[in-house]
This record gives structure tokens, sequence and C-alpha cells, in this order.
């Protein structure tokens, strides 16, 4: 962990022109595939969090998935602190696992109702660390369901998922992330199960936990306000391609992409009123495969033009912190 | 919403029994929806929100039961309604719209036939002329006729939303609860259903009974709003004071409880605590242990809402 917080200015977790091909169906020689993630290239930085906005199904969790080697990029390459993590030997990988640790959406689904709260902390402490004494280990639990705010910790070794509630058992899972000491938190949707009322602590939980432990967070999300609130950086994903990336404060005031526009347009504002609109045919979002061409948001963008149809827009430096992909800025 | 409202909930009390405890989740609920009006209803989960919509559509099943209060709508005692009554009441004076859309439609029968049974069951129509309307109300939310005898999966969720609304509007109901309408949606799909939702509400002119717990949409899209907190209600306001000058202090916390997307990042909390057991009710104000602001008071005796008519809202908090 220590030399996480020494390298500040090197990334943890690179992704480098990324492609994800996912197979649909077709027989024979004829398979038909969609392409989840288009040429991703992103970094994670120790003490930084990244959040990734998009819809549903435009690739925030395949990307998650590929740092976590759940699954393996069909082209490009993931680096941590600078070595691939596509070919692991059997001691790197379970290495890598270690470092890299994943928080789920459902609390619910992503405890095992039949064990205690302790085992789900000691397990991967068992693992990471064979040779732990029994009494180290519990001294760790207990530390960590400390460090989450679940005091006093000794009360919740022996109690199940079922007693606690769903923002209790998010913080289990975050503690169960963070008892193995990793440097990368992989957080999909930690929050959109959550009551409203609880959803604040649990990031404010993971704010102290990325400050404090000095880790790199993907933070996964569809609120644009939560991932401005908690994240450094938001890229804007669109049907698996990165099409805005800035800090997140920029995106929410000077969004460029028309897309990116559309989101923030859309978010729900207490200042305006509801205009009434009759029906509209909305364009479905495209699939994408290996053979698209042109940008994937022509056919709901009200820029669209000729070369929209034709050429995927390269991305573009608006300034030094600000990349958006759109032939119209 | 000028003379009479449309609907009108009296103490309504809403009992879930089982075998050990009675447990109340809506405890003495009492608003009007006036003609045309959205009404909303905020809270967390478990406050009882749902459960009151249900109680008011006549869909309470057991272990729920309605033990107390009345539901007048437009003239008509909803609770006291049996048999062929109410049947023919249901959904034809109040339609739901649901969260899931996945679940809420059939996914091995065509759309079609999900919307001309409705017709069916409450006129005698055609076949052909049940299939004309449902092809109706499929251009209204926007979707092509074409698509008529495809099933539920071959949509997406948006659409399937979409053909939920029009299976709710099909009878031409006076209200429509929606219960989490857009929940599971994206933020861009969920301003499209919403807005489309307001054309329609001009133009058929029925009331809505809006459930979210995302008061930042609310606020947009209602006329006033009623918070819930532990089966009660704490306070009533006109959609446009409720965030900027909430009287009852859960309510601004709730209000609280969501990042703004402009104006300074600054740390917010959110509401500390759980809400209470409503197995075990304690005296006093149900929120005065999360409440930064009890007084001894509230701690003893509860609060209650002063008056339904003052038009700047109510709230039910010893404080004020």
């Amino acid at each position: 962990m220590s030399s996480a917080v020494s390298a500040e200015a090197r990334p943890l977790v690179e992704m480098l022109a990324v492609d994800k091909d996912f197979v649909l169906g077709g027989f024979w020689k004829k398979t038909l595939s969609m392409r989840a993630l288009s040429q991703i290239s992103l970094a994670l930085h120790p003490g930084r969090a990244l959040a990734m906005v998009g819809e549903s199904g435009s690739g925030k969790s395949t990307t998650a998935r590929l740092i976590c080697r759940a699954s393996r990029p069909s082209s490009g390459d993931i680096l941590f602190r600078g070595k691939s993590i596509l070919d692991l030997d059997r001691k790197a990988a379970a290495e890598y696992r270690r470092e890299v640790q994943m928080i789920f959406q459902d609390p619910f689904g992503s405890l095992n109702p039949a064990l205690s709260i302790g085992h789900h902390i000691a397990r991967p402490l068992r693992i990471h660390n064979p040779a732990l004494p029994r009494a180290e280990v519990r001294d760790r639990a207990l530390a960590v369901l400390e460090q989450v705010g679940l005091h006093p910790s000794a009360d919740y070794l022996a109690r199940s998922p079922h007693e606690l509630s769903g923002g209790q058992r998010q913080r289990v899972a975050i503690a169960r992330a963070l008892s193995v000491g990793p440097s990368v938190l992989l957080a999909d949707e930690p929050t959109s199960m959550l009551d409203v009322s609880v959803r604040l602590g649990i990031l404010n939980l993971l704010q102290d936990t990325k400050e404090q432990r000095q880790v790199a967070v993907l933070y996964i999300t569809h609120d644009i306000a939560t991932a401005r609130y908690f994240a450094e950086d938001t890229a804007v994903l669109y049907a698996g391609h990165v099409v805005e990336r800035a800090p997140s404060q920029t995106i929410t005031e000077r969004p460029a992409h028309p897309y990116t526009q559309l989101l923030i347009a859309s978010v729900p504002n207490p200042e305006r009123r509801i205009t009434p609109t009759a029906a509209r045919r909305a364009a479905d979002i495209p699939i994408w495969t290996a053979e698209s061409r042109g940008c994937p948001f022509t056919s709901r963008c009200p820029r669209a033009s000729a070369i929209c149809r034709e050429t995927l827009p390269p991305p573009t430096k608006i300034d030094a912190s600000h990349v958006v992909s759109c032939h119209h800025i | 919403m000028s003379s009479e409202p449309l609907l009108s909930v009296r103490n309504l009390t809403v009992d879930y029994v089982t075998d050990r405890d009675v447990l109340r989740a809506v405890d003495n609920l009492s608003f009007d929806i006036g003609r045309g009006e959205v009404f909303g209803l905020a809270g967390e989960s478990g406050c009882g929100k749902s459960t009151a919509a249900f109680a008011v559509a006549r869909l309470t099943r057991l272990p729920g039961l309605v033990s107390g209060g009345k539901v007048m709508l437009d003239g008509t005692d909803v609770l006291a309604l049996t048999g062929e009554a109410l049947r023919a009441f249901r959904w034809a004076s109040v339609s739901f719209v649901f969260q899931s859309a996945m679940n809420a439609l059939n996914p091995v029968i065509p759309i079609c036939e999900q919307l001309t049974d409705v017709i069916h069951a409450h006129s005698k129509v055609s076949p052909a002329e049940a299939r004309a309307r449902a092809a109706e109300m499929f251009d209204l939310v926007g979707i092509s006729p074409k698509r008529l005898d495809d099933y539920a999966h071959q949509f997406s969720g948006g659409m399937r939303q979409r053909i939920c609304i029009a299976i709710a509007l099909c009878l031409r109901p006076k209200l429509i609860i929606m219960d989490e309408p857009t929940t599971a949606l994206d933020v861009v799909v969920q301003r499209d259903i919403i807005e489309q939702i307001c054309a329609l509400k001009d133009q058929f002119g029925f009331s809505v009974l809006f459930i979210t717990h995302d008061l930042g949409l609310m606020v947009e899209f209602c006329d006033r709003i009623g918070v819930m907190y532990a089966g009660k209600l704490v306070e009533v306001a006109p959609a446009a004071t409720i965030l900027k000058a909430a009287r009852h202090p859960y309510s601004a916390a709730l209000g609280r409880s969501f990042p703004p997307l402009s104006g300074p990042r600054e740390r917010l909390t959110g509401i500390a605590g759980t809400p209470p057991d409503l197995r075990h009710r304690a005296e006093g104000c149900r929120f005065a242990p999360r409440c930064a602001k009890a007084l001894p008071q509230c701690l003893t005796q509860e609060p209650q809402l002063t008056s339904l008519d003052a038009q700047e809202g109510v709230a039910a908090c010893h404080l004020l």
C-alpha cells in the first residue's frame, strides 16, 4: 500500500485502447458480435476517483469487469503499476486480485445470507494471508468494521446479513473489500440500491477511504450529480465509447459533447417545471459492431451532419484536462 | 383544484397483521388530490407511501389490512365497494403504473392482448374495435402500432414503461397512481416519459398520485407534495416551497440528501440513523431520535398535522 501513496504522478491502472466484443449469436463460421467497448483509454490515480457515467448498456460494468480480470479485452492492454495484467502467472494474479477489490450494487445479493459478517471479512483475509494467526484475523476484521462505521464492531461479527439494513450491509461489503488492503476499488453503482437517506453516508465513507488510504477508485454510476459530488474526474460513456472526459465540475458546468449536454439537461432540477411534450419516437441506441462507422450518437444528435455518419470523431483536447469526441466543437 | 377535490383520503390506516404482532404501516393518513392535480408522496423505503397508494386503489392484500379511514373518489366511497362494483371500479376509475415494467407485463402474451384484455373486461366492444383502441393508445405514447403483436422482451425498458402507461390510460381513469414509474430508467428516458405524462394529463385531465424517492423529480413534476415518515404524513406543501422552505426537519433533511448539480462542492451529511421499527412504537414524534433539533416534548408527545386546507402548507412538528 505504501508504494501506492508515493506514486502520485503515475497512474495505478491504465487502460490502453481497449476493445471488447461480445458474441451475440449466429452459427457456423458466421458469428454475430457486438462491440461493448471501443478504444477505451483511461487511467486511475491513487487518492482519486474516476466516475464512469452512462446509460445502462453503455459499457460501464464491462469496463470494471475487464479491470478486475473477470473478462479479457478483445484488443488493447490494461496496465497495473506499468505492467500488463493480461498474462499473469498464478501468484501474480492472486496478488493482483488482492490489490483490486470490487464493491457491488446489491448488498442483498453480494453477501451470503447463510454466513456471518465475521466470515465475510475473515475469508478474504485468510485467502490472501494463509499464515495469519486466528487472533490476528479477528483483530483486523474488528478494525476494518470499525473503520467503516459499524461500531461496536464486536457486535457485528456474529450477526447475519439479514439482521442488517441495506446501508449497513453495504458498509460490510466495503469492509470486506478494504480488509486486504487494496490499492484500487471498483465500485459499481454502490449506492443505487440504497435508500436515499443513507446514500450520502456511503459516499462519504468511500470519500474518506479514498483520501486516507490513497486508493484509486473507479466509480460507476448513472447519477451525474453523485459523480460530481464524489469523483474528481468524470468520463461519459455512450454505446461503448468515451465521448467526453474532464474534471467532474467541468462536465456539469461546461458539457461540450451533445450527449453530455442532453444528460445534464435531463437531470431532475427542482428549479424548473416539467414542460408537457407530446410523445416522441425516441431513436434507439445503436448496437455497435466492429464494422460500425461514424459517431455512435449520430442517430440522436441535433448537430449531426454528413461527416458524423462517416467518420468516428477523434478525441480532441479542449483544454489540458477536457477531452471531447465530437466533430462539431 | 377549485371546490371539491377528486380524491379525499381521511384517517386512512393500514396494518400488516402477522401471527405475532400488528405493524401499522399507514397511520391516520389524510390528504386531498384536486382534479387535474399531480400530488406527490415522498419518503424513505418503508415509510408507507406504496402501502397507502395500494389501499386507495383497493389493491391491499393480506397480510395487509385497511383497518380504518375513508377514501372518497368523485363521490364514491372506495373502501365500501364490493363485488361487481369493486371490479368495475378497479382500473376504470383508478389505474396504476408500477415501478418494474418488465414484471408488470406478461412475458408470454403479446402486448396487444394485454391492452385489449383491459378494454374487454370493462366494455362490450368487438375485438376489432378493441384492437383499434389499443393501436390508438400505442400512438399516444409514441410507439408504432405496428409493434402491437410484439412481446414484452422485444421492447426497451423505456418503451415497456410507456406500454404500462398506455394500459393505465386506456379506460380514461380519473386518477392514475404512479409508483416510482421511472426509477429503473435512464435520466434521458425518464425526462421524455415524465414530459409525455404531463402532456397526456393536459389532454385527458386525469389526476396523478406520484410516488418516488427522487425529490428533485417530484418538485419538478408535482403541484403539491406530502412527505411521509414511518407511516405518518409529516408535511404537505406546494412543490415550489417544499425544498426551499421545508417546515418539518425531516423534509429539510431529505432535501439535503441529494448532491446538487451546481454550486460549491461541499460535504453533505444525509440523515443519520434509521427509521423506527414500526412493531415497537415509542411515544412522541417518530422522527425525534434522528432529529437534530428535538426538544424534550418531542419524545413524549406526538405532533399532529394542524389543518389540511392551508394553501401554504402544513407540518406536524412541535418546533413550529
